[in-house]
């Protein structure tokens, strides 16, 4: 069942970022929602999670933009591998500090990223080094709101099944 | 049974050795997993179809709301506008009579209209830094690799990958390893429209240092590459400087304004004889 949580939040980061990708198109997207997703996994559920949701939203990811298959797979399983072994080890839940682990997070993907590219002797950059600094700067908005909504979540859960059970006498 | 959780380190080393086997395979011959693109651009084409649907639907309330306020001004101008343009069309109709009745004289063939095709735009690329969108046109329309997507100012881009029935994918021109055969039309100076670069995103490579180009000048397909149709524009020239080796710099800015990508046209012409036809 979590899996299956993890699986349609990878989804719907995916349908998010092509239908935002879509008034953005020739320019930059600020914010890597699948990335987001995947760190948010890792940090939640542990290493294994994040580095088999990495695995599934990287190839995703890469299989719908045309790119070399598993460049993202790869940079993502070591971000979601990464990223849930310091959720597991380290307190992570100030937004401060999930801010720095997404934008950290970011910045490692990205690394990696263009490493591959460098290193397979594609023409031209995918990223400049400023644009992987913006998004990171995106993703750890975009990642620190999704924890805020998610703790707000069972709250406004429970206050609406009070308010049913009020109305009910 | 086995427990992943405590091989957690193995697993990750096994799914990265395997994610670099897959890259590796992939280099060489430059063609991925196709059953993979296949299966998820399937799959993901139906979902970004009414994803579309519905904000474009959005947008165009909206849309019709906005311009509810500014319609009357609107209308005055459209009806000057429309006026001008008859009088254009006009001398347009002369100067294509004259240029038929020359190019009889001369002996040439009469210029074939390519086919085309409208496609919607139903998503951009869900990587960032990757200059791809997926139209609603795919296989059951006839729609192959490497056909030629252009719009109403000018190239796009291509079909890449294996389009699949209803959805295909088209590397923009900007994109990075995108390129197209293209040369000056003033001065008809051939070269390489290139993209990936920054600002602008493209670059006329291979133009000698003898050759004549000037900041201005209109950049058109050449049809040498024989995916683009000959002569239709890429964009305009922004610098042309003396390169250090035999060639220019020469840094072109594209016509079409890719951040507002709705509806595009592909040449249904195959590839390699879509280049022999075109405009000029």
């Amino acid at each position: 069942m979590k899996t299956a949580w993890v699986l349609l939040a990878i989804a719907l980061a995916l349908v998010l970022q092509t239908t935002l990708a879509r008034f953005t198109v020739g320019g930059h997207t600020p914010v890597d929602l699948v990335l987001v997703a995947v760190v948010y996994a890792a940090l939640v559920r542990g290493p294994v999670t994040g580095l088999l949701a990495g695995t599934v939203g990287g190839l995703a990811q890469d299989a719908l933009s045309g790119g070399l298959v598993g460049v993202g797979g790869l940079a993502k399983t070591l971000v979601g591998f990464v990223g849930g072994v310091i959720g597991a080890q380290f307190v992570v839940a100030q937004p401060l500090s999930r801010f720095a682990l997404f934008f950290a997070a970011t910045v490692v993907h990205g690394s990696c990223f263009l490493s591959v590219y460098a290193l397979i002797g594609s023409r031209g950059s995918v990223l400049s080094f400023g644009q992987v600094i913006a998004q990171a700067v995106g993703n750890g908005i975009v990642g620190v709101a999704a924890f805020q909504v998610a703790a707000m979540l069972p709250g406004l859960r429970d206050r609406r099944r009070a308010r049913g059970r009020f109305f009910r006498r | 049974m086995l427990d992943i959780r405590r091989r957690t380190g193995y697993l990750f080393l096994a799914i990265m050795i395997g994610h670099v086997i897959l890259i590796s395979a992939q280099v060489p011959s430059k063609s991925g997993p196709k059953v993979l693109e296949a299966v998820v651009l399937g799959a993901f084409a139906e979902v970004e179809r009414v994803t579309a649907a519905v904000t474009r639907a959005t947008s165009t309330l909206w849309g019709r709301y906005v311009d509810l306020r500014h319609v009357r001004e609107e209308n005055e101008a459209l009806r000057q506008q429309m006026a001008d343009l008859q009088v254009r069309l006009q001398e347009e109709r002369a100067l294509s009579q004259r240029a038929a009745g020359l190019q009889e004289l001369l002996g040439l063939k009469a210029q074939v209209d390519l086919p085309t095709l409208a496609a919607q735009v139903i998503a951009g690329s869900a990587t960032p830094g990757f200059q791809t969108i997926t139209i609603d046109r795919g296989s059951a329309d006839g729609v192959v690799s490497d056909m030629a997507v252009i719009g109403p100012k000018g190239v796009i881009g291509r079909v890449i990958g294996q389009p699949v029935a209803h959805a295909a994918q088209v590397q923009l021109i900007t994109g990075r390893d995108a390129a197209a055969g293209a040369m000056i039309e003033r001065s008809r100076a051939s070269g390489m429209v290139v993209g990936g670069a920054s600002d602008p995103p493209l670059a006329l490579e291979y133009v000698s240092n003898l050759a004549d180009a000037r900041e201005g000048d209109l950049v058109v397909t050449s049809g040498i590459d024989g995916i683009y149709p000959k002569g239709f524009p890429i964009g305009l020239v922004e610098s042309a400087a003396r390169g250090p080796n035999l060639y220019q710099i020469v840094k072109v800015r594209p016509l079409v304004d890719f951040s507002s990508l709705e509806t595009v046209l592909v040449v249904m012409t195959p590839p390699s004889t879509a280049a022999s036809r075109g405009p000029s």
